[in-house]
This record gives C-alpha cells, sequence and structure tokens, in this order.
C-alpha cells in the first residue's frame, strides 16, 4: 500500500551523526596523524551514536502517535543519480520495520560504544588505534543506518556495500597479524559472491519493471507496481531443465533468488557462511556489534523488506526456508564440538540467523524480524559477556582451559546466564517467544515439507540448548583448568563492561513481552498482546496463523521439552560426569573429528575452489595475461617497437641542418596553404 | 594608383629571394638579411591589402612586424657572433652539433 508520506527533516540526522563522528576521527588521523585522547574521541564518537539513539526515539515516538495505516515518514534529500528513465533518490524512508531496525542499530551500538572504551582501552598494539577503532565503528553504524533507512534498492545497496567494508576494516583490525588481515579478506570476498546476486536481483528487478512501463528502483513504488510483473514467466534455457518448475519459472521466483544470494552471503547462510567463524578474529565488540547484532541480519532484513516479492514467488521463499533450516542445524552441530568461546558463539549466531530465514521463507516476516530483534539482544549480550571473559582472563579464549570461574567474577556469571537461558528458548525469556512463534510459522506454513521444517527447527532448539549450556558449564562451572597464577589475576572488568551488560541482560531477559503471542494475551485478557507484530503489521502483514490455541500451547510444549532436554544432557556431561563427554568423544571419535573440524568445509572448499583458482590465476591471469601478454607485449612490446623504429631509421630526420628544416618547413607551409586555398 | 596586383606580384618577388637566400646561402649573416627581405615582402602585402580594403588593421600589423623583426635581428647577431667567437666561422653547416 502506498501511502501520503510525511516529510521530517528528523531522519537525515540520525543517519549524518555517527557520519560526523567518523569523518572527524578520519580526517584528524589522516591528516594530522596524531590520535585525540580517549576523552575526546569517546566523547565524539559515543556522543553521536547515542545522540542519534535518542533520535531514533523521537522518531519512533512521532511514528507511533500517528494512526495506523499513516505511519510512513520519509526524508528526501536531492536526487543521487538521474539517468534517462532511471533515477535514484538520496532519501530515507521511517516505517514500522526500519523504525525496529534503526532502534536495535543504535541501541545496542551504543551500548557497544560504550562497551568499547572499557575493552579497547588496554589495547597497546599500536598508536593511534583507540581512536581508529572508534572511527570504524562510527562508521559502519553509519552505513547500517543507511541501509535501513534507505528509501529504494540502490542506497540500500550503498549501506550495504558500507557495512561490508567496515566489517573488513574491523575484522583485520589488528592487522599486523597476518591470519586476522587473512581472515578479514576472506570475509570480504565471500561478501563479494553475495554483492554479486544482490546486483544482479536490482538489474532484474528493474529492468522488468521498465518494461511494463514503472521504471523504480524505490521500495514503495516498486511495491506499487510489483503486480504488473507478478505472473510473468520466462523459459529457463534448455541446460536447466532438470531444476524444479522448469521448462518455465516464475520472474519473480528469479529475481527473489538473486536477492537471495544477496542475503545469503551478508547473513551467512549455506554456503556462504564460512566468513563469519573467521570473522572472530576481530575485537570482542565488534563481533558482537557488526557478526551477531547487526550486520549479519541485514539479509533477514532485506527479505522481510522485499516480502511482497516473497509472496508472489514461492519457490524462492521455499528455497530461503530450507536454505535456513539447513545452515540452523549444520552450524547447531557444528557448535557442539567448538572449544573457542567466540567460535561456538558464532556458529550459535549462523544457526540462529537460519532460524530467521526459516521463519522469513515461511512467510513469517514477523516472527524472523522478533527473533532479529531479541537475537540482537542476547547475542550482543553473550558476546559481551564472552569479552569480559576474555578480558579477566587476560585473552583466554578456549574454554579448555578455563572453568570454575563462578566464584571469581560472578556478576558476569549472572549476565552471561541470562543470555544463555534467553537464547535456549525457557521461559519467559525473549528467546523462548520468538524461537516459539518461528515454530509456529514453520508449522502453519505452505511451504513443501514444512513440518520437517518445524521438526529441524525443533532439533535445532535442542542442539542450542545444549551447545550454550556445555559452553556456559565450561567456563563458569567445575574444577578450575588454569594455573593458580593465572587464576589469581581473575577479576570483574571495569564499570563501562559491565553496564552495558546489565542492560543487554535486562533486555534478553525482558524482550519476549514486545511479542508476546496473543493465545496468552487472550489467556490473561490482554488484548493485542503482540506489540510488536501489531507494529509490523502495515509493512509486513499479518501471519495468518489457522491454528487453534491449543496447538499452539502444545508447541510451545515441545520447544520447552526440547530445551531441556539440551539443559539435562549439558547436566549430566559436563557437570555431574564431566569424565563422561571425554569418553563419548574418544569412542566416537569419527563423527566427534568431524564437527570439531567443522564437516572440513573450510578444507573442501580451498580444495576444491580457492587453490584452483589462485592456481589459474597464478599460472594462466598473472604469468600468461598479466605478465606476459599485457606486460610483455602490449606495454613493453610497444616500447620495444618504437625504440627499434627510432634507433634504426627516424632519428636521422635530426639532421642539425638548420637549412634542412627550413625547407621541411617551406615545402609543409606551402603543401598546407596549397590545400586550404585548393 | 597602382595596382595591388602589381604591389603583390613584387611583395612574392621579394618572399621568394629571400626564401632562396635563406636556402642556398651559407653564411649566417647573408641568412639573417634573407629572413629579413622575406618579412618585408610580407610587410609590404600587408599594407597593400591594408590600403587596398580601407583598414588600419594591416599597418599596425606591420609596426608589430617590424618591432619583432627588429629584435630578432638583435638576438641572431649575438648568436653569430657569440659562434664566430667559438669557431672562427659564420658557416651555417658548422653549426650543426645538435642532432643524432
Amino acid at each position: 500500500m502506498v501511502n501520503e508520506a510525511v516529510q521530517s527533516d528528523l531522519l537525515r540526522w540520525i543517519v549524518a551523526l555517527p557520519l560526523i563522528g567518523a569523518l572527524i576521527h578520519g580526517a584528524w588521523l589522516a591528516l594530522v596523524r596524531r590520535p585525540f585522547s580517549k576523552g575526546l574521541v569517546v566523547a565524539i564518537s559515543c556522543g553521536a551514536v547515542i545522540a542519534s539513539f535518542l533520535l531514533s526515539c523521537v522518531a519512533l515516538v512521532d511514528l507511533g502517535g500517528r494512526p495506523e495505516g499513516e505511519r510512513l515518514l520519509v526524508d528526501s534529500l536531492y536526487t543521487w543519480i538521474g539517468s534517462g528513465s532511471f533515477g535514484a533518490e538520496a532519501a530515507f524512508l521511517l516505517d514500522p520495520l526500519s523504525a525496529a531496525m534503526i532502534l536495535v542499530v543504535t541501541g545496542v551500538g551504543s551500548l557497544i560504544h560504550v562497551y568499547s572504551i572499557g575493552y579497547m582501552n588496554d589495547d597497546h598494539r599500536e598508536d593511534g588505534g583507540f581512536q581508529r577503532f572508534f572511527c570504524y565503528l562510527n562508521l559502519f553504524t553509519f552505513s547500517m543506518l543507511m541501509l535501513v533507512l534507505s528509501d529504494n534498492l540502490v542506497l540500500m545497496f550503498l549501506g550495504w556495500e558500507g557495512v561490508g567494508l567496515c566489517s573488513y576494516l574491523l575484522i583485520g583490525f589488528w592487522y599486523s597479524d597476518r591470519f586476522y588481515a587473512y581472515c578479514g579478506s576472506k570475509a570480504f570476498i565471500v561478501n563479494r559472491i553475495g554483492d554479486f546476486g544482490f546486483l544482479l536481483g536490482i538489474f532484474l528487478l528493474f529492468w522488468s519493471l521498465a518494461d511494463a512501463g514503472a521504471p523504480t528502483v524505490s521500495f514503495r513504488d516498486v511495491q506499487a507496481a510489483f503486480p504488473a510483473i507478478a505472473e510473468q514467466t520466462l523459459r529457463l534455457p534448455e541446460g536447466l531443465a532438470f531444476l524444479p518448475g522448469a521448462p518455465d519459472w516464475k520472474l519473480a521466483t528469479l529475481i527473489g533468488l538473486c536477492f537471495f544470494v544477496g542475503a545469503a552471503g551478508k547473513s551467512a547462510q549455506l554456503p556462504l557462511y564460512v566468513w563469519l567463524p573467521d570473522a572472530m578474529a576481530g575485537p570482542t565488540p565488534v563481533s558482537a556489534l557488526i557478526h551477531a547484532a547487526t550486520m549479519v541480519t541485514a539479509g533477514v532484513y532485506m527479505v522481510c523488506r522485499l516480502g511482497f516479492l516473497y509472496d508472489a514467488a514461492p519457490g524462492a521463499a521455499a528455497t530461503i526456508a530450507w536454505t535456513g533450516g539447513a545452515t540452523a542445524i549444520f552450524a547447531a552441530t557444528v557448535a557442539i564440538a567448538q572449544t573457542d568461546i567466540k567460535k561456538v558463539l558464532a556458529y550459535s549466531t549462523v544457526s540462529q540467523l537460519g532460524y530467521m530465514f526459516l521463519a522469513a521463507g515461511c512467510g513469517g516476516y514477523g516472527a524472523a524480524m522478533f527473533h532479529l530483534v531479541t537475537h540482537a539482544f542476547f547475542k550482543a549480550l553473550l558476546f559481551l559477556g564472552a569479552g569480559a571473559v576474555i578480558l579477566a582472563t587476560h585473552h583466554e579464549q578456549d574454554i579448555r582451559k578455563m572453568g570454575g570461574l563462578r566464584q571469581r567474577i560472578w556478576r558476569t556469571w549472572v549476565v552471561f546466564g541470562v543470555g544463555v537461558v534467553a537464547i535456549a528458548g525457557f521461559p519467559p525469556f525473549s528467546g523462548f517467544f520468538s524461537k516459539d512463534e518461528i515454530l509456529l510459522s514453520a508449522w502453519a506454513a505452505h511451504v513443501p515439507g514444512h513440518r520437517w521444517l518445524w521438526a529441524i527447527g525443533l532439533a535445532t532448539a535442542a542442539l542450542t540448548s545444549f551447545y550454550m549450556f556445555r559452553l556456559f558449564f565450561r567456563v563458569f562451572h567445575g574444577q578450575s583448568r588454569m594455573s593458580a597464577e593465572q587464576l589469581g589475576h581473575v577479576h570483574e572488568p571495569a564499570a563501562t563492561v559491565m553496564v552495558p551488560l546489565y542492560v543487554l541482560a535486562a533486555l534478553s531477559a525482558a524482550a519476549g513481552l514486545l511479542g508476546f503471542p496473543q493465545a496468552y494475551g487472550d489467556l490473561l485478557g490482554i488484548p493485542d498482546s503482540n506489540t510488536l507484530a501489531n507494529f509490523l503489521a502495515p509493512v509486513i502483514g499479518h501471519a495468518e496463523h489457522a491454528v487453534e490455541h491449543s496447538t499452539e500451547f502444545a508447541l510451545a510444549g515441545y520447544a520447552i521439552a526440547a530445551a531441556v532436554i539440551g539443559l539435562a544432557l549439558a547436566v549430566v556431561l559436563y557437570i555431574q560426569n564431566p569424565a563422561l563427554s571425554g569418553q563419548i568423544s574418544r569412542t566416537f571419535s569419527a563423527p566427534y573429528r568431524l564437527l570439531l573440524n567443522k564437516y572440513y568445509v573450510d578444507e573442501i572448499y580451498d580444495a576444491g575452489i580457492v587453490r584452483p583458482l589462485v592456481r589459474f590465476s597464478d599460472r594462466v591471469l598473472y604469468r600468461l595475461v598479466d605478465a606476459l601478454a599485457i606486460d610483455g607485449y602490449a606495454v613493453n612490446g610497444t616500447a620495444r617497437a618504437v625504440r627499434s623504429l627510432a634507433a634504426d631509421s627516424l632519428k636521422y630526420v635530426q639532421s642539425g641542418l638548420a637549412q634542412g628544416y627550413l625547407v621541411v618547413m617551406l615545402v609543409g607551409t606551402a603543401a598546407l596553404v596549397g590545400w586550404l586555398v585548393l | 594608383m597602382v595596382p595591388i596586383s602589381h604591389a603583390i606580384a613584387l611583395s612574392a618577388l621579394l618572399f621568394c629571394i629571400g626564401a632562396a637566400g635563406a636556402l642556398a646561402r651559407r653564411n649566417l649573416i647573408v641568412i639573417l638579411m634573407s629572413i629579413e627581405l622575406m618579412l618585408n615582402a610580407v610587410n609590404l602585402a600587408l599594407v597593400a591589402f591594408s590600403r587596398q580594403w580601407g583598414d588600419i588593421a594591416g599597418h599596425v600589423f606591420v609596426l608589430m612586424v617590424i618591432v619583432v623583426a627588429a629584435a630578432e635581428v638583435t638576438v641572431g647577431l649575438g648568436i653569430v657572433i657569440s659562434l664566430f667567437r667559438n669557431r672562427e666561422s659564420v658557416n651555417v653547416e658548422d653549426a650543426s652539433l645538435l642532432r643524432w
């Protein structure tokens, strides 16, 4: 539905403030080269993001004060690109969907900025690192806000690339370590594959809309014009006849799949997830902000934003749902065997993102967004908590070398525990409600095999509960496996580190109330209890569950049972009988090693794609094409040809005899005059 | 009243004599003189056309050419003297060092 939009100059400031912060830092570091004092850095960066958060709250209040159908604010700045029928505005769009996103981005972003003050404070690895770090963080916040607030696909792509760049810069923040620099490049390159799909999607959508007489990239106009092309089909080439639905595909399916390739790259879905676990090379606040709470959810946001397209493309939606489901369970199994605290959380993030895509593919955009929000809270909490543990243990990340930390750092133990319980899905913590809604939308979906998807989701929930409690027990409970001296140095981190943790713990515990299901609401006599779903409904529609309340309760019962099973297993294996887990891993050593080595996916990619590509680039592109053909023949060959020509014959023209030159000049002038006159 | 064709014919003749002198003679001083001759042939044509069309611009050009020619002769003779001091010759073929 296209509504009359109200102009609001507020939006540009929400986006601009972090950019100003980044520009001040960037310009100063590039031109003056002597970093600001830490206090000034903090004042500028945190001030910019917190101000942006406050403005977002003001915008939300403004939005919420309007009647339901008119919740739409735009801020048109200028025409960014205009070329023939193609045009892209630099314009921002605030509707309930982007409002939810900017609150998460600036809210969680502010907390992580504050946390970073404490976390990066003892980073003496290089000069200016503190300011550089905050410069990148601000730049990231700016890009992410561009992404979620953009009014059209092209501007969204700009933000999309911006967050990718910042991710690369921050993963490789300690670039003097070659491996970290490699991880940054890996993230960037894998993301490029996804970006390629995103671009193709934009081109294809614009092209087919232009064919239908509505050349536009703005979301609202695209949505209005989309029915014109919704039923168009195209014929697949002969070679692709094996694909389901061949020989005629809906155009919308192809467009939807192109966009999903982009989403899969950014949001770390199979088969493009490999960069996210390695992205943990970056500082922990970065892992929390970029690689858990915000950037990686951009793909989910995009799918929800283009929900109208996927509603018309069941094939693409089913692909999303199944990819999401497969990713969810795949990553959850890997997370079971990991020993690095951040790697466990990274695979958990991949798994939870798969969950969101499962919901989005099943048409449960509200459920996906709900889980996005709650996940942003509890995963940021878990990462920041892990950061607190890492700080407390002086940069120890191996959970095999931890244990028994509860007595030393009980405050961290409490907040980390809240995060674990939330992600494991115990009521009444936030993860329970959002996970439940996803399972419900899978149960009630129209996607082929949706009951299997539900079962996968349930199994993933049990696995999630198991590996999170495994992590929790290994770190905080049992006998300490640290040396006495190391243990003596363990201490609770500074206040700037702890305060964001308390806030996030409160949010993780309570955010479920944002999406309190109507089934429970009816029980307690609360009308319209699902605030978030009702708020988002004008943009992404209500999920039409034809499900009885009793079924809903039964499904919730299964989900709780799954979480309890996971918890019980973890208690048995890691508290009651710690020796048993070692025995199991020895008895089933082959599957254990498979999980420990992440199904050897990195090795397979390396052997199957990376090495052949590198060899091809080295042998053919570099030695043959570049060194031999371009450098050898084209560049040096031209120079050699000119030189031999000049050296052998042309140089004798330069005789040194003035009268010879005079003859040439006279003859030339005469010829020129003759040609002009005659 | 002399017809313009006469003046132009004289101008062309002077120019050709000058050009021939500049090409054929080897003495630098003579070459300079020949160049002066060519310049003055052009001056003659300019004045003739100026009179033909009743336009003062031709006269102005001629004055400019005379000034430039004076400067050119000054520099040219300076070079000739400097060359003579170094080589004891004013033959143009002896001054062909600037080549391959």
